[in-house]
């Protein structure tokens, strides 16, 4: 089989949905490396391309961009080849991968549960001064933040309703 | 409180009450915990594991409510006594493999216990009797709330707490519950059943947790997404599961009466009649047979054993509890003949 784009031989085959039609793609290992940085950019699905063929590997040593966690020093490689996160700042270091991910595990890629430090202390386990809990405000600004990121714009709206009216009675 | 102290009482967990008792033996809630910038324990080097161990025993230390709690160093302790922590449920496999570093806490009554540096920094665990999640998800969060005004725990307002896995990633936590479902194994429908609970994503796990074989018609239900939904949603989608298998069984059960009593009696008064007279008897059988018995108390076929003697039996019968009770190393061979003897201890066969 020949490569869509070029002509030479087609060793990537990948399957697209474009405007809900079905669009199979047969690619040689240059185009698809193009294509791939192409896709990475615009919606961050290097690791949906990664997981089709041994194809992720071939293109990391060359132009993929090393992602390195800065407190930990694990690579987004070394993640998905044992599937172990190293500390709690990689999950900023690799957001955009985690992001869909996480979407494909659980469905969802926002958090609704508990927050620590919104609980009121009890008296005799005051809380520790040299990490005080975070204040609602400043939870509540990272939460619409990160609703804007994630595009839940109904809960941005709403989160941002709360923030004016927390802000007005301080 | 020392180790062999456990081996006297028997965990709160199966003393075979609560609600649904006769049909749901546990309600478990684990939570995941890391501590902020620290290295997740598969990336920490030793030292780092021993002051993260050192960090969250100095917080424990002042909550109140680990005050009659033990803590355990994993690496000082011996084969079978970690064998021994593990088939009573207070720590998993992967645990025992030890290196220095890794630690364990359990509370008087076994209903709390955490894990320090497993998979992640803390995997905290409270154990209830029968269907309890709701008042289970109480004591595990108010105990959270209290770590968490000691320990700066690894959160993000957008993902909840970061675990090790992604799959943890959100609320971090499992609520699992046990069943015990011989009539709808005895009638053919659990295949039916656990395909409807894994299409709702949920797992269906055996005896002893991830990677294990269902034993004793035992079967472990937990919820496996943890992102998306709050605490107290996923703990109602759980029970509403429940309730339903619970259901489920019990009309099973209710048509083997009406249907096939004297072939139902046979079959657990014959189970009653091995382990009561068994003079050499494996895990395995006792288990396969206990499980009947259990079925003939709940149903009231067996009048003169009750159910936390049959619960408490699942335990002890296995191997590190044979050998903690005899005090000393036994063989497979030795095991089999301990095994017997302390079930016609318990099972009250006095005469034979």
């Amino acid at each position: 089989m020949k490569c869509d784009l070029c002509q030479k031989k087609a060793t990537v085959h990948l399957t697209e949905i474009i405007d809900h039609q079905i669009v199979e793609l047969h690619l040689c290992e240059d185009c698809a490396r193009e294509k791939s940085a192409q896709m990475e950019q615009q919606f961050g699905l290097a690791d949906l391309l990664a997981g089709l063929s041994d194809f992720g590997s071939q293109i990391k040593d060359q132009e993929k961009e090393k992602i390195v966690c800065p407190n930990c020093a694990m690579s987004y490689d070394d993640f998905k080849k044992f599937g172990r996160l190293g500390c709690g700042d990689c999950y900023t270091a690799f957001k955009t991968h985690l992001s869909v991910l996480l979407k494909k595990i659980h469905g969802a890629n926002y958090h609704h549960g508990k927050t620590p430090g919104l609980e009121t202390p009890s008296k005799n386990e005051g809380q520790n001064p040299q990490n005080p809990p975070q204040k609602p405000l400043d939870v509540l600004k990272a939460q619409l933040q990160n609703a804007i990121q994630e595009e839940n714009f109904e809960k941005a709206a709403g989160l941002r309703d709360k923030i004016r009216t927390l802000e007005k009675e301080v | 409180m020392e180790l062999d102290d456990l081996l006297k009482q028997p965990g709160e967990w199966l003393k075979g009450s609560g609600p649904y008792s006769n049909i749901v033996m546990s309600s478990r809630i684990r939570l995941a915990r890391n501590l902020e910038k620290a290295a997740f324990p598969n990336r920490a080097t030793r030292k780092a594991l021993v002051e993260i161990l050192e960090t969250v025993m100095a917080a424990i230390r002042t909550i109140d409510y680990f005050k009659s709690s033990t803590l355990f160093k994993v690496h000082e302790l011996d084969n079978i006594d970690k064998q021994f922590l593990i088939e009573r449920h207070l720590m998993s496999h992967e645990h025992a493999n030890s290196v220095e570093g890794k630690g364990l806490i359990v509370s008087a009554e076994e209903v709390l216990s955490v894990m320090v540096n497993e998979e992640d920094h803390l995997r905290i665990q409270v154990l209830q009797s029968g269907l309890n999640l709701q008042e289970t998800w109480n004591i595990i969060d108010t105990i959270d709330s209290k770590l968490s005004g000691k320990l700066k725990f690894a959160f993000l307002p957008g993902w909840g707490y970061l675990t090790a896995c992604p799959t943890n990633t959100g609320t971090a936590m499992r609520g699992s519950v046990m069943l015990h479902l011989p009539a709808l194994v005895m009638t053919k429908q659990i295949t039916k059943v656990l395909n409807a609970i894994a299409k709702l994503s949920f797992a269906t796990r055996g005896f002893y947790g991830e990677g294990t074989q269902s034993k004793g018609n035992f079967y472990q239900i937990s919820n496996q997404v943890s992102l998306g939904h709050s605490e107290e949603d996923i703990i109602h989608n759980i029970n509403g599961l429940i309730k339903q298998v619970v259901d489920q069984e019990e009309q099973a059960r209710q048509a083997l009466v009406v249907q096939n009593k004297a072939m139902l009696e046979d079959k657990i008064f014959r189970s009653l009649g091995v382990l009561i007279n068994a003079r050499i008897i494996s895990s395995q059988e006792t288990i396969e047979l206990l499980s009947m018995v259990r079925l003939g108390v709940d149903l009231d076929i067996v009048k003169d054993i009750d159910r936390k003697t049959i619960n408490e039996l699942f335990i002890m019968i296995q191997p590190a509890h044979l050998q903690k009770l005899e005090g000393k190393k036994l063989s497979s061979a030795a095991r089999d003949t301990k095994r017997a003897s302390l079930i016609r201890e318990r099972l009250g066969g006095s005469h034979v």
